[in-house]
């Protein structure tokens, strides 16, 4: 049987993890190669680097992280943040990314999309959905949250798959960070529309929410960063939780 | 030299990197028709499009050493490099495939999410390459399409995603697997090494 995913998200800027990771016996609390291996020691089913590195000179270190990475852990990676054309898709991916995230790219150009999952296969192409509710429904935000597009999420994510992407990574604005559980009425609605996967991201806060957006709320995938990053919770001690209510899972 | 054919369809270096984990001595990442000739061990990669594929491989001359190869030295397929195999895939229209086998490629259909994408069972049938992996261990896969071989000996596992499909399977000194053995961690390595010691 499929299993569920439980997938960790590394924040990279300037080719280090930010958000003040406090992993106890690491020698660099930052290197991203050495918590990527804390993780993948932890069973997590996947790995997401997200570069938010802000200056186009440094842009390229994230290649070096994903290179690094992909030859020291054999386990799925997709990288993303900051994806705006062809070029960096097939960089990512020649480094070692298995799966590669498009987010403002795709919305200013959906024909990425399209290229991309027609040289690379649909199978390596994420679309990142950024969502704010806007009365019943979610509005696309893009460049990291700070402009609205206009484009309801949910039709946006049916376009997207239309378009040929493989997977969708669904964050919730309006729950990010809040630690009170993902937005299962958005996760909804977009797994309703569409017939890809979904990764769910944004307020999870404990056990519970990472069960309730698996089996209620149609996700494939649970994403969360700060929340493993600071050890709140481990992945363990999820995979556990949802183990014992018979969520399938690889453990 | 073991050899890792690189026809332009995904990145080699986890398969590398991962054979070389498992005690590989000489990979080589090749794409000249007599190095796949002198290599001791082929690796057929690759992910995507069966019709890119195969016109890559036809581009590159690289068809006639393969199928003159395989059966002759230790052969990995890994995903497309498994459905390269087989007579024709449904991707696409209709695309003809190398032809090892015969047998079909066809894409998951009604409700089913598709790719089929995460960590999934693989029931063991038998195989050289799988003997030391216990049933129902768990392998990463990534895929929309999947194999359907007329010949039913050549199983070496199966998989269960809405039906029961064949995710791997194997003849004489041949193995091909639907799943990503480079990428499945512990288990992966296990296959890679069952290999690497054939």
């Amino acid at each position: 049987m499929l299993t569920k995913r439980i997938i960790p998200c590394l924040d990279v800027k300037d080719g280090r993890v930010v958000k003040g990771v406090r992993f106890l016996g690491l020698k660099d609390a930052g290197d991203p190669v050495a918590i990527a291996k804390r993780y993948e020691k932890e069973q997590a089913d996947e790995l997401v680097f997200l570069d938010i590195t802000a200056s186009h000179e440094k842009r390229k270190i994230i290649l070096e992280v994903v290179r690094e990475t992909a030859e020291n852990i054999f386990m799925p990676l997709t990288a993303g943040g900051g994806v705006s054309d062809l070029s960096d898709v097939r960089d990512l991916l020649n480094a070692g990314a298995d799966k590669v995230s498009i987010n403002s790219a795709a919305v200013k150009n959906p024909d990425l999309i399209r290229e991309a999952s027609r040289k690379y296969g649909s199978q390596c192409i994420v679309v990142a959905i950024d969502a704010k509710a806007d009365g019943e429904k979610w509005e696309v935000y893009i460049n990291g949250g700070r402009t609205p597009t206009g484009l309801d999420a949910v039709k946006w994510a049916m376009n997207a798959e239309k378009s040929g992407a493989g997977e969708i990574l669904l964050t919730s604005m309006d729950y990010d960070g809040t630690k009170k559980g993902y937005d299962l009425p958005l996760t909804r609605a977009v797994s309703k529309a569409v017939n890809i996967p979904i990764i769910a991201s944004g307020g999870a806060g404990c056990p519970e929410d990472f069960y309730r957006v698996l089996t209620k709320a149609g996700a494939d995938a649970a994403l969360a960063a700060s929340l493993f990053h600071y050890q709140e919770l481990t992945i363990k001690e999820v995979k556990n939780y949802l183990k014992k209510r018979k969520v399938a899972l690889r453990c | 030299m073991l050899a890792i054919i690189d026809y332009g369809m995904g990145n080699l270096r986890s398969v590398s990197k991962a054979l070389e984990a498992s005690g590989a001595k000489e990979v080589k990442v090749v794409s000249q028709p007599k190095e796949i000739l002198k290599a001791d061990k082929i690796v057929l990669p690759g992910v995507g499009a069966m019709a890119e594929a195969i016109s890559a491989l036809r581009k590159l001359n690289l068809i006639e050493p393969i199928k003159e190869s395989i059966f002759r030295k230790p052969f990995l397929g890994i995903c497309l490099g498994l459905q390269l195999l087989f007579t024709e895939s449904e991707e696409g229209g209709r695309v003809k495939g190398l032809g090892i086998f015969k047998g079909k490629v066809k894409r998951f259909s009604g409700r089913l999410k598709v790719p089929h994408m995460g960590w999934n069972q693989i029931r063991v049938k038998s195989s050289y390459i799988l003997r030391n992996i216990p049933d129902n261990s768990y392998f990463y896969f990534c895929h929309s399409y999947y194999v359907v071989p007329e010949d039913k000996s050549i199983i070496a596992s199966n998989t269960d995603y809405g039906l029961e499909f064949v995710s791997s399977i194997s003849k004489d000194n041949l193995f091909a697997c639907q799943f990503h053995p480079e990428k499945s961690q512990a288990a992966g390595l296990r296959l890679l090494k069952n290999f690497v010691r054939q």
